[in-house]
């Protein structure tokens, strides 16, 4: 199950939601409420036996608070995924939509840390509506509340299948639209790792819904409250996979982006810039629609666009006079250098493509293949915008830097002949929604290490003797 | 030392003696089995059939590991429940330990041709270890199963307690054999083996003795159902495991090629820092270094001249053995301060801080995986991609002369063997 983790990575709490947001919490617990308040109305005289489901309602409820508390954060901090839809999707069978109700909402006592009432109250309200209509859908389709009996098993496959997509349908609905309505944490990447890990989450959650049916047929067995602990151990190992899957990921993003850092090291005023670019790029991959798994190739590309500039000696990339031919063509082997490094690794198949051309130019007079328009690979496209634009916005030693405006200026002025217009468009929309963070500008350059050129600037085109 | 960058792909066809003996042991019990089912009938084919489809479909499903290693959770599971399961709904389950056997070799083999149609290695050993594990188990349960004590469903708790027990041992024999075969290919301890094998293995190991006593248990109400329902939760554990192995093997890679930009840069000379990294590890391995230290030591040792490109003016040749000692330790403690902004390799920033250091210095003794990097690159420096046996040995007579104070002797040893090693098998295997 996912849930709301909290929004407290940003310095705000619930407090900087917005009236939207408090709105749509506010329907989602009421909502829950309601049906509760209904429910309880009513006499339900269906279990016979009123002690013995209190002891199973007892035990589901303490397995979803074990395994409610301890999520696994997705990397967006935003959300959690823990496996425990088990535990409501067994108390359909064994209890009914009003005892799955309770097992969902004893997500309020969680004992996870950060995470504040507002949003155990909308998390417990979200597990209660998903756990009761999955219990309602359930009964609907002529599945038994009560011990599966081996004659009585093979009519409750379909009806729990069905109760299971259900619930985790409105689990990932009600949270979606949380997620909507809040601020994403670090602007360039709203709800990017939700994004990328919910195709995934979403079979995961199935997968551990029939966890649930585990649980009501081991009951049905004899083996009682016992069942439960059992199926305890599989749930671990997936949780603490997907904890070492996220782990590693971060670590990977992280080492990434240090390598990145110690190219850019001898150059003072071109530091952030891979980072930069990178989130550049995956705002305008986002913008245009691409789907989770390319934006995330194309952060790396735009991280990895400039590693090949160490290939070219350190004199002529900073040199500020016209270049000789043969300095010229040192720098337009930048991209072919690092693509001779980033191509072992495997997962960038596209994002090769976008580092060897992210210095070709929409009129084709760009580097190395001088391609045009749309034989220049998108990637490319993409990244040679959030490179330019970097570029312009940081501190040089020949020039400060550009305000926002007057690169977004420069950058719609180029559109057309330097970049891909849409791009432009689509850049200059997701810069509105998401800002940019320009780099601070240097308090003491060094002595040596300077920049005195930038060959990613388009305001200075490299300028070449003609002849020799 | 062409064998160090050579990583070859025909390794993957080839099989050393190890795997050919466990090969041979499991085909023997194989044939046993089958000759025997056939003599005597298959007992309730009906199961049989579900449970052998069950075992190819996991096999199908096969699952690559860290450290080049392979596992059929699935197969696995489906091959472990019929070994164990008392029921399959009112019915007991009577099929003897060799039709288990029978079983789960024809399942797996089955399991394997979409593998071998697709070009990908047929993986005998792991179908191999894997069977052996299932027949350990299955001759061990199912005398046991036609005991009335145990297969009372009123005595759950012995059956369970006796189940948990054999799927221990089981997995145990498993981890046992497949640390044989790794220690005798990569020439590793068979202890830290072993160990490793464990700590790989241990977590997919307990959710399919967990999804296998689940499945014996549960067949007993819902039948052959059963089968399909309750594998799903471990089709997402073995998700969830696949991208971490995979998200575990780009990070490496990555690694490697980024470790390039020095030589790029011209700072070093070309594959410096794949070669150190290798022999680093062979040497760790050598010494007795478990998985998880080789793969900070190679991490370590890729990116120990990652310092370099800090400095303005590359080192003439990039042979740090040659550079200053202040520019040594310029660039160690550069390098370091550039992993250790990732923040997330802690261990691997110390290695490549301390890698200048001398073995008897005034800083006091260096890590191990420092010491192993010092004498690799000093050994890479001298001999560089060249594949005379002349120059090698005067490198290592070199660093011999000098483990007084720089270089630890035992590390320089473990270096004679595996530079002695002309045509050892040491790089065949992923180290981690």
């Amino acid at each position: 199950m996912v849930t709301g983790n909290g929004h407290r990575s940003n310095g705000g709490g619930p407090s900087r939601l917005s009236p939207a947001a408090w709105l749509y919490v506010g329907v989602v617990v009421v909502a829950a409420v309601a049906v509760l308040a209904q429910l309880l109305g009513t006499d339900w005289a269906t279990d016979d036996a009123a002690g013995e489901s209190g002891l199973t309602l007892a035990v589901l409820a303490l397995l979803f608070l074990v395994t409610d508390s301890t999520p696994t954060t997705l990397t967006s901090r935003q959300s959690a995924w823990s496996p425990s839809s088990s535990a409501t999707l067994a108390a359909v069978v064994l209890l009914g939509p009003l005892g799955a109700m309770a097992v969902g909402a004893t997500s309020l006592l969680s004992v996870r840390r950060g995470v504040d009432l507002t949003q155990r109250a909308f998390n417990a309200s979200m597990y209660g509506l998903s756990a009761y209509c999955a219990g309602q859908v359930y009964i609907a389709l002529g599945g038994q509340v009560g011990l599966p009996w081996r004659q009585s098993f093979h009519g409750i496959i379909g009806p729990f299948a069905v109760a299971a997509v259900v619930h985790v349908v409105i689990n990932y609905g009600l949270l979606w639209g949380m997620l909507m309505l809040v601020p994403p944490v670090t602007a360039g990447q709203p709800s990017r790792a939700a994004g990328l890990h919910i195709p995934l989450l979403f079979v995961s959650d199935l997968g551990y819904a029939t966890l649930g049916l585990l649980i009501a047929a081991l009951w049905g067995a004899g083996l009682d409250a016992f069942a439960a602990v059992l199926v305890l151990v599989p749930m671990f190992v997936a949780r603490w996979a997907m904890g070492q899957f996220a782990a590693q990921e971060r670590a990977y993003a992280a080492t990434i982006a240090a390598l990145c850092q110690a190219v850019e090291t001898k150059d003072f005023y071109t530091r952030g810039h891979s980072e930069r670019v990178a989130r550049g790029s995956a705002m305008i991959a986002q913008e245009v629609g691409m789907r989770s798994g390319r934006v995330e190739a194309i952060r790396y590309a735009g991280m990895l666009h400039d590693v090949g500039k160490l290939g070219v000696p350190t004199t002529v990339l900073q040199k500020s006079g016209p270049l000789t031919e043969e300095e010229f063509a040192a720098i337009q082997l930048h991209p072919m250098r690092g693509l001779e490094i980033v191509r072992q690794i495997g997962f960038l198949d596209e994002a090769l493509a976008g580092i060897m051309h992210h210095h070709e130019r929409i009129d084709g007079l760009g580097y190395p293949m001088g391609l045009a328009g749309d034989e220049i690979p998108e990637f490319a496209r993409v990244i040679a915008v959030a490179d330019a634009f970097d570029a312009m916005t940081s501190n040089r030693s020949y020039r400060g830097a550009r305000s926002i405006e007057e690169a977004v200026a420069d950058l719609r002025k180029w559109s057309g002949t330097q970049f891909d217009p849409a791009l432009v468009d689509a850049f200059v929309a997701a810069l509105s929604k998401a800002g940019w963070h320009q780099p601070q500008a240097p308090k003491m350059a060094p002595a040596d290490g300077v920049a005195v050129r930038d060959h990613d600037d388009p305001t200075t085109p490299l300028q070449v003797i003609e002849g020799r | 030392m062409a064998e160090w960058r050579a990583r070859g792909e025909s390794w993957r066809q080839a099989m050393d003696s190890g795997e050919l003996l466990l090969v041979a042991v499991a085909g023997m019990l194989v044939v046993a089995a089958v000759a025997q089912t056939a003599a005597v009938g298959v007992v309730q084919p009906r199961i049989a059939l579900a449970f052998g489809a069950l075992i190819a479909f996991g096999e199908v499903l096969r699952l690559a590991l860290p450290g080049g290693r392979e596992s059929a959770p699935i197969g696995s599971a489906g091959a472990f429940a019929y070994a164990v399961v008392l029921h399959v709904g009112p019915k007991p389950a009577t099929q003897p330990a060799l039709q288990v056997i029978a079983i789960a070799a024809a399942g797996m083999v089955v399991g394997a041709l979409p593998h071998l149609a697709a070009g990908r290695p047929t993986g005998l050993a792991g179908i191999a270890a894997r069977l052996i594990a299932v027949g350990f188990v299955a001759a061990a349960f199912r005398p046991l199963s036609r005991n009335t004590i145990i297969s009372d469903p009123k005595h759950w708790w012995l059956a369970l307690a006796v189940m948990t027990g054999l799927l221990a041992a089981g997995w145990l024999v498993e981890c046992l054999i497949r640390a044989l075969i790794r220690a005798d290919a990569l020439r590793a301890r068979f202890g830290v083996a072993l160990w490793d094998e464990i700590r790989v293995q241990l977590p997919l190991g307990v959710a399919v003795a967990a999804t296998a006593i689940l499945i014996a248990f549960a067949a007993a109400t819902m039948g052959l159902v059963a089968l399909g329902v309750f594998i799903a939760p471990l089709l997402v554990t073995q998700m969830a495991f696949r991208r971490y192995a995979g998200i575990r093997a780009t990070y490496l890679q990555t690694v490697r090629a980024l470790a390039r930009v020095t030589e790029v840069g011209g700072y070093v000379e070309d594959g410096h820092a794949e070669r150190v990294g290798r022999l680093a590890v062979v040497v760790g391995r050598d010494l007795g270094m478990s998985e998880p230290e080789l793969l900070q030591l190679e991490y370590a040792a890729l990116m120990h001249d990652i310092g370099q490109l800090s400095l303005l003016d590359p080192i003439p040749g990039g042979a740090t053995v040659l550079a200053s000692p202040d520019d040594q330790r310029r660039i160690a403690e550069l390098g370091a301060s550039v992993i250790g902004e990732a923040g997330v390799l802690p261990g691997v920033a110390e290695i490549v801080r301390c890698q200048h250091w001398p073995w008897r210095g005034p800083d006091g003794e260096p890590p191990v995986g420092s010491r192993i990097i010092r004498a690799a690159n000093a050994f890479d420096d001298l001999v560089g991609s060249s594949a005379e046996t002349g120059r090698a040995m005067a490198a290592l007579e070199r660093l011999r002369l000098d483990t007084a104070t720089e270089y630890d002797p035992a590390v320089v040893e473990a270096l004679a063997r595996v530079a002695g090693r002309r045509n050892g098998s040491a790089g065949r295997l992923p180290a981690c």
